[in-house]
């Protein structure tokens, strides 16, 4: 316990291995929050999208935390639905067997800014004829705007009210989101108070009615959304652990085995020296991302098939040439000719004089390899060759990369993913740049 | 004298015989992988057919036939096609090994879908148009990354501890992401915020008229890429070569060159730098490697018409004959490359002794 203690005390003449080692056990926290919190199946579901997840969330949508920076309050989106209770609900029995529903749909804005999207899903059930509604839009100062007149509904409906032509040129060419809110003195802010979309339809006696309003607003969430509407926190949260997993896999299982097989190969030589060597000369000669990229286009683009892929192809890789350079040096040294000369075994050897004389030197390339396999993982993405189903860090950026968010000015959408990925990277490079130190005494002492 | 040089040629030769059959392996393995271990010759065989049919079914001549004729007709034109384009053989081991020793000749063939800018159809052509691109780009960024990382880093050695040593240090975990990723940060600060450089591609649309309008252009280009490329490695490369120097220069050899009263420039070239040339050596050639797979994606980011491009676009279209002709050429000169640099080894490292070097003793 004590030798812990003052191990630990020892640390903090690294402060930035204590950096390293704080920001990776934080981004571990997270991976095991969220691993909890949403579950694999939910967080693939999410990803995958589509109208049940995403039908309420506005598209391309900014971070909440964006009102921060600017005066303006940004409009949050607002979500009215009959069906839920909100709003009031009158029905009038006609004769015929009809009735006449009236759904009045309030809500308040309080926001400076226009929403990116208005829409109206409207079902109706038990009606065997489409039905004829009317909508209309009460403003807080009083004014009402008939947006459609005798719209048939049958079924579900969905009215686009931003993509309404006729309304638009009603509303002297401006977009129906931004002219049905403006404020009257000012028409570049948006009109604050409480609103009314008014639903009038008839419908037979047996039918049901219920409308929900959707406000898209213009932020949403603490990570925003992308182009499809979906939530870039699920692939923010569940970027983590995938990252690290792969990562970290993929170090430990490239390193080790390099480490030793070279160790081996370089202590007894011969054959077994030219045989490794040969395969490396091979592995260098066939780059990893190409073949990889060749697997993931002709064959799997699972993330595991990546995996053993990586490792595969990098036990023979490039370290093992520094390694060797390293082991034909230190197997030169007087002690392993004494170590001969006694008689000790070739295992003995190599697991007992050169490994321990060279992996100290060794320790800090394990760590300092991690981030090169996070960002080889999103490498695979940014080709377009990220896991089908995974939501990724890689994947945002690749989805951020191809919809030209740079372009289009939605920098959060790009910088979001590329931040998590820089300081996971640089906390493993803390840690292993630090390693070096501790590791390398003669870094110290000069 | 005489057998340094009977050495060195045997050396030469077993070398360059190794370093071939790596290369043989490595493209064997990419015609394998480009071909689906032969499932494309599939997709192949349908579209063949469905040209040949329609040509045939298009020719007014052929109305008149009945429906088993016809059929007939389409069967033993779609053989003649097959057997003209050599694929009514089986694809292991004759047309595999087809595909190897033209690879090997560098008859790159004809590409299946993509054209080179100017029209062709020749891989060859496709491939050595862009070339010089991906030699300008990649060059440029390497040399100066070079010179630049080794020349910091003896200086920075020289003054360990130093603000500026503490500086740089600090800075090494920058490289850990790779070029893209900084090309991409690039991008945004100097193309999509500031507008100043362009965000990618190879000239200025129109393109320039004048020679040296047309140069101009392409370095305003080439400024993000090469930058991207040398912030990747920078800071790593910087502290890799000052441990070694920092370890070097700590050396008894070392301080006895100090003792003796050399100059501080004469103890760091030939008491410093002379030894630790074979490291740095190795680390520059890995490093070349390393950025040959990165420039797939900087130069897909950067719109860069360069082989990495190529070789991408290749894979999405599958374009068999391309891919291999990129692997080809990368092999052929990544081989030149070690064989250049294992004499080099031998060169600059006598205790690396030609012939003994993996052996016990």
């Amino acid at each position: 316990m004590r030798n812990w203690l003052t191990g630990l005390r020892g640390l903090r003449r690294y402060p930035s291995l204590v950096a390293g080692i704080v920001v990776i056990a934080m981004f571990i926290g997270v991976s095991i929050y969220t691993v909890i919190a949403i579950p694999y199946s939910q967080a693939i579901a999410l990803w995958r999208g589509g109208p049940e997840v995403t039908a309420t969330n506005p598209k391309n949508a900014a971070p909440v935390w964006f009102d921060l920076f600017t005066s303006d309050k940004l409009p949050r989106t607002i979500i009215v639905d009959s069906a839920a209770g909100a709003g009031t609900r009158t029905e009038q029995a006609l004769g015929n067997g009809t009735k006449q529903v009236n759904i009045t749909l309030p809500f308040q804005y309080a926001y400076d800014r226009f929403p990116k999207d208005l829409r109206l899903y409207t079902q109706v059930t038990n009606a065997e004829d489409s039905v004829s509604a009317t909508v209309s839009w009460l403003t807080p100062d009083g004014r009402t705007i008939v947006l459609q007149e005798n719209r048939s509904i049958r079924g579900s409906d969905v009215y686009y009210i931003s993509q309404d032509e006729a309304l638009r040129a009603q509303l002297s060419g401006v977009a129906p989101q931004v002219g049905l809110l403006a404020n009257p003195q000012n028409r570049s802010k948006a009109l604050e108070g409480n609103y009314e979309l008014i639903l009038t339809a008839q419908v037979p006696q047996a039918a049901t009615l219920d409308s929900r309003l959707v406000v898209y607003g213009t932020v949403y969430g603490l990570a925003g959304t992308d182009y499809r509407g979906r939530d870039l926190m699920v692939p923010l949260l569940w970027g983590a652990p995938i990252a690290i997993i792969f990562g970290v896999l993929a170090a430990v299982g490239t390193g080790v085995l390099t480490f030793f097989l070279s160790a081996i190969g370089t202590w007894l030589g011969g054959k077994v020296d030219t045989a490794f060597q040969w395969i490396t000369q091979v592995n260098l000669i066939i780059p990893v991302l190409p073949v990889l990229i060749l697997v993931g286009h002709f064959y799997s683009r699972s993330i595991w098939t990546m995996l053993g892929l990586v490792i595969a192809l990098s036990i023979f890789g490039s370290t093992m040439l520094t390694n060797r350079a390293m082991f034909l040096q230190a197997k030169e040294a007087p002690y392993i000719e004494a170590a001969q000369a006694y008689g000790a075994k070739n295992f003995r050897i190599i697991f007992r004089y050169l490994s321990p004389r060279i992996a100290p030197t060794l320790l800090p390339q394990f760590v300092l390899i991690v981030p090169t396999f996070v960002f080889l993982e999103a490498t695979l993405a940014v080709l377009g060759l990220g896991d089908p189903v995974l939501p990724t860090w890689g994947k945002v950026l690749d989805d951020a990369y191809m919809e030209g968010a740079l372009y289009k000015g939605y920098y959060y959408w790009f910088l979001e993913p590329a931040i998590l990925l820089t300081i996971l990277g640089v906390g493993f490079s803390l840690i292993g740049y630090s390693l070096d130190r501790v590791f390398n005494p003669r870094l110290r002492s000069v | 004298m005489r057998g340094t040089i009977i050495r060195l040629a045997r050396m030469a030769a077993t070398r360059g015989l190794f370093l071939f059959l790596a290369v043989v392996v490595g493209v064997y393995l990419t015609v394998v992988i480009a071909n689906m271990g032969g499932e494309l010759d599939k997709v192949r065989t349908a579209q063949i057919r469905e040209r040949v049919g329609l040509s045939i079914l298009l020719n007014p001549v052929n109305r008149q036939l009945p429906p088993e004729q016809l059929r007939e007709l389409v069967d033993t034109e779609v053989q003649n096609e097959l057997h003209r384009l050599g694929m009514d053989q089986p694809f292991f081991p004759k047309r595999s090994f087809t595909y190897l020793w033209n690879a090997m000749t560098l008859q790159l063939g004809w590409a299946e879908r993509m054209t080179s800018d100017a029209g062709s159809r020749t891989v060859q052509l496709i491939l050595v148009e862009r070339l010089p691109f991906t030699l300008a780009l990649f060059g440029t960024a390497n040399l100066l990354l070079f010179f630049l990382t080794l020349f910091i880093a003896l200086f920075l050695s020289r003054r360990y501890g130093s603000f500026l040593d503490k500086v740089t240090i600090a800075l090494a975990p920058s490289s850990s992401a790779p070029g893209w990723f900084y090309g991409l940060f690039l991008i945004l600060i100097f193309a999509a915020v500031f507008r100043v450089l362009p965000w990618g591609g190879l000239v200025d649309a129109p393109i320039p008229s004048t020679t040296l309008g047309y140069g101009l252009s392409v370095a305003k280009h080439m400024i993000l890429p090469t930058t991207a490329v040398v912030m990747s490695t920078f800071f790593a490369s910087i502290y890799a070569w000052r441990t070694f120097f920092l370890i070097y220069s700590s050396e008894d050899y070392v301080e006895l060159a100090r003792a003796k009263g050399l100059s501080s420039s004469n103890v760091d070239m030939r008491y410093v730098l002379r030894p630790t040339l074979p490291p740095i050596i190795t680390n520059f050639l890995l490093v070349l490697i390393t950025m040959w797979m990165g420039q797939i994606v900087l130069e897909t980011v950067f719109q860069w018409p360069g082989l990495g491009r190529v070789f991408y676009q290749a894979i999405q279209l599958s374009d068999t004959p391309v891919i291999i002709g990129v692997i080809v050429i990368f092999g052929y000169l990544l081989a030149v490359t070690v064989f250049a640099l294992d004499f080099v080894y031998a060169i600059v490292d006598p205790r690396v002794r030609i012939g003994v070097g993996g052996e016990r003793r």
